[in-house]
């Protein structure tokens, strides 16, 4: 058989060229500006700027304030990663017992995750509104007063929560195709072998759910990280005061609100080496240890 | 090891098809069965029944004493083997024999030895520590076969066991699941639709059609005197010829062949010829016309016309023929008769047969 190929090596170049041609000038270029910048401090009025060598980085080590964000952010991680997870799979697990296959149900579930994420932060400010909004009543109730972009832990609580349910729909979708394309002898045969549900689910459904599991582990750490940029704007109305932020937002904060181009270039390398060590984890210690059909 | 009995017991699935009709039957300690019939017609539903892996909608199933409609699958002391062998593609060889014994709180030294027993009887041994996607065709169903003899079970359940193995693995899986099931002495029902399996494997075999059952004999039993037109069509490679002929004063018939019989019916019959019963006789009364000659090796088949009706002849491989007009004759022993509307087995005993008396089972329905 005759492979299809070029005849010159220019003609591939040329065609990749436009893809090329915007990731360097969407990632790479800002990247490099970001650790080159990353070195300077600027003048806050845009008068040039002067070399200072690490002292961004020493900086950001010694802030107490930093050190406080970093800390919120990876226990929102966490909890957001965990309960995205946790609910999502229930749900699934749940579901897939009433509806094999049944797909108007799913894509009823699914429509959520079709909510773009300020309108989700939104409906959140509106659910925890602190005079009229539902669940607040519903916390007033149990006599807890929801006081939300007052209170630390009330906003904290509340980020978590509205991100959490924004990304439980896709989990769910991702969790339940996993369960439905686990064959059904498989289930029937651990049937025969063992009558406890909760440990066939521990010992046939959840390892054979592991590599769906695994991408939604990164997936979800990523979007705990990044994507809820949006939930959280929404919540802070762009001036944060005392209330808690992630470091992304921390970047967007010191950067354009605070001026201070220097320290976050340099928050934004720490995030960029953070990905990095995020991405080699992925491939290296876990993707190994999980069997894939 | 155990009995095993089905009263009246009828399958309806959710969506309304009746899938088995009330069916009952009894199966003897230690007894091979094979349920055997056409795609769909029942037999994964009944077995699965068995199983416990689908609702009995009627009737009353037991094991050993016991009746078990609603007892859990884990519970009915049974194992079963599937056709695509539903090994665990996450656990080692070990693991997925050990895993039925690991839940039943088994020790973990009789688990090992008798993790031990079962892969030297199953030539498992290289192989313990590979998983299930590392193994060929034939590897796979030795483990499946493994982790069910592992449990002693009272029951074994195959559904098509063998469906995914190429032809002459099947029939070396054939022979060795069949020598161990002597050699367990285990209960076991046996679902396939190829009816070499039910005929080799089979202590006694159930036929089904539509979800019914059609007959329930030994392989000789239904070889030589199949209940109805379909159990004779469906059994038996070539299957038996079904042509129609006339009785008339308890003379029956069929393209110059003239054979008395003691049956109190007058009118069209369905005449049922095995292939081998036939044979070439210058002087037969039946004249054939050869329009091929199917060359087997150990034997020929003949196909052509008598009389516009197609007819098959099974040759001795000594004996040579071409295609043309030829005589036969017909060994009438064995020969049957249906009703011709119904296809029911009518009363076939005819007069001079030197067997002893056919067919005691079924009923004559003339
Ligand atoms: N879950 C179900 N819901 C509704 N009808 C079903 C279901 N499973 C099977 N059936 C129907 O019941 C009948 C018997 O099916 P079954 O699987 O028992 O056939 P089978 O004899 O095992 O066939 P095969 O040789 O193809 O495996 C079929 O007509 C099938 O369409
Ligand atoms: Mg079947």
């Amino acid at each position: 058989m005759k492979r299809a190929g070029f005849s010159t090596k220019w003609l591939p170049i040329l065609l990749l060229l436009p893809q090329l041609l915007i990731i360097a000038i969407f990632f790479y270029w800002p990247a490099l500006h970001a650790v080159t910048s990353s070195f300077y401090l600027q003048d806050p009025f845009g008068f040039g700027q002067t070399f200072v060598g690490l002292e961004n980085y020493t900086h950001l080590a010694a802030s107490v304030e930093y050190l406080k964000v970093a800390k919120f952010t990876v226990l929102f991680t966490v909890l957001v990663t965990f309960f995205s997870l946790a609910l999502a799979l229930l749900f699934a697990v749940k579901a897939d017992k009433v509806l094999r296959g049944a797909k108007t149900y799913r894509t009823l579930l699914m429509w959520v995750y079709a909510v773009a994420p300020p309108v989700a932060g939104f409906i959140g400010l509106l659910m925890f509104n602190q005079t009229w909004g539902p669940l607040s009543e519903l916390f007033k109730f149990f006599g807890w007063d929801f006081t939300l972009g007052v209170n630390y832990f009330d906003t904290a609580f509340a980020m978590t929560v509205v991100s959490v349910w924004k990304q439980v729909p896709v989990n769910f979708i991702f969790f339940l195709s996993g369960l439905q394309s686990i064959p059904r002898s498989v289930r029937e045969a651990a049937l025969l072998d063992n009558r406890s549900g909760t440990r066939r689910f521990w010992d046939i459904t959840f390892p054979l759910l592991a590599p769906t599991g695994f991408f939604l582990l990164i997936t979800n750490i990523t979007y705990s990280l990044f994507e809820t940029f949006g939930v959280i704007d929404t919540i802070n109305k762009g001036e944060p005061g005392n209330n808690p932020m992630t470091l992304v937002y921390k970047v967007f904060v010191d950067g354009f609100r605070g001026n201070d181009l220097g320290g976050s270039s340099a928050q934004s390398v720490i995030l960029m080496i953070l990905v990095l060590a995020l991405t080699v984890f992925q491939f290296r210690l876990i993707e190994r240890r999980i069997h894939y059909t | 090891m155990a009995q095993v009995s089905l009263d009246s017991v009828r399958k309806i699935y959710p969506n309304g098809a009746e899938a088995v009709t009330p069916s009952s039957f009894h199966i003897e300690d230690g007894e091979f069965v094979v349920l055997v019939g056409p795609s769909g017609c029942g037999k994964s539903t009944l077995l699965r029944m068995i199983a416990g892996l689908e609702d009995i909608t009627e009737g009353t199933l037991s094991i050993g004493e016991r009746i078990v409609n609603d007892v859990d699958p884990a519970d009915r002391d049974i194992a079963m083997v599937f056709q695509n062998y539903a090994l665990y593609p996450h656990m080692s060889v070990r693991k997925n024999i050990a895993y039925g014994l690991k839940n039943r709180k088994t020790p973990n030294d009789v688990i090992a030895a008798k993790v031990a027993e079962a892969s030297a009887m199953l030539n498992l041994d290289d192989y313990l520590d590979r998983k299930p996607s590392q193994l060929s065709g034939g590897q796979r169903q030795r483990v499946a076969m493994g982790r069910a003899i592992v449990r002693d079970p009272a029951l074994f359940l195959f559904d098509e066991p063998l469906s995914n193995l190429d032809a002459k693995l099947r029939n070396q899986m054939r022979i060795e699941i069949k020598a161990l099931q002597r050699r367990l002495g285990v209960t076991s029902i046996y679902v396939t639709h190829d009816q070499v399996e039910a005929m080799t494997m089979a202590d006694r075999i159930i036929v089904l059609n539509g979800g019914r059952i059609e007959q329930i004999g030994t392989p000789s039993e239904i070889y030589h005197n199949p209940a109805s037109t379909f159990v004779a069509s469906f059994m038996g490679a070539p299957p038996m010829n079904l042509v129609a002929g006339e009785l008339s004063d308890g003379i029956l018939s069929f393209a110059g062949l003239d054979v008395p019989m003691t049956v109190d019916h007058r009118g069209p019959v369905t005449l049922g010829l095995r292939p081998e019963d036939l044979f070439i006789d210058a002087k037969g009364p039946i004249a054939m016309e050869v329009d091929l000659v199917e060359e087997l090796g150990a034997h020929r088949l003949l196909h052509g016309r008598v009389d516009g009706q197609q007819l098959t002849v099974h040759l001795a491989k000594e004996i040579t023929a071409k295609s043309g007009p030829l005589r036969l004759s017909c060994d009438p022993s064995h020969l049957c008769l249906f009703h011709p509307d119904t296809g029911k087995r009518m009363d076939a005993r005819h007069k001079g047969a030197l067997q002893a008396p056919l067919n005691t089972t079924v009923e004559s329905d003339a």
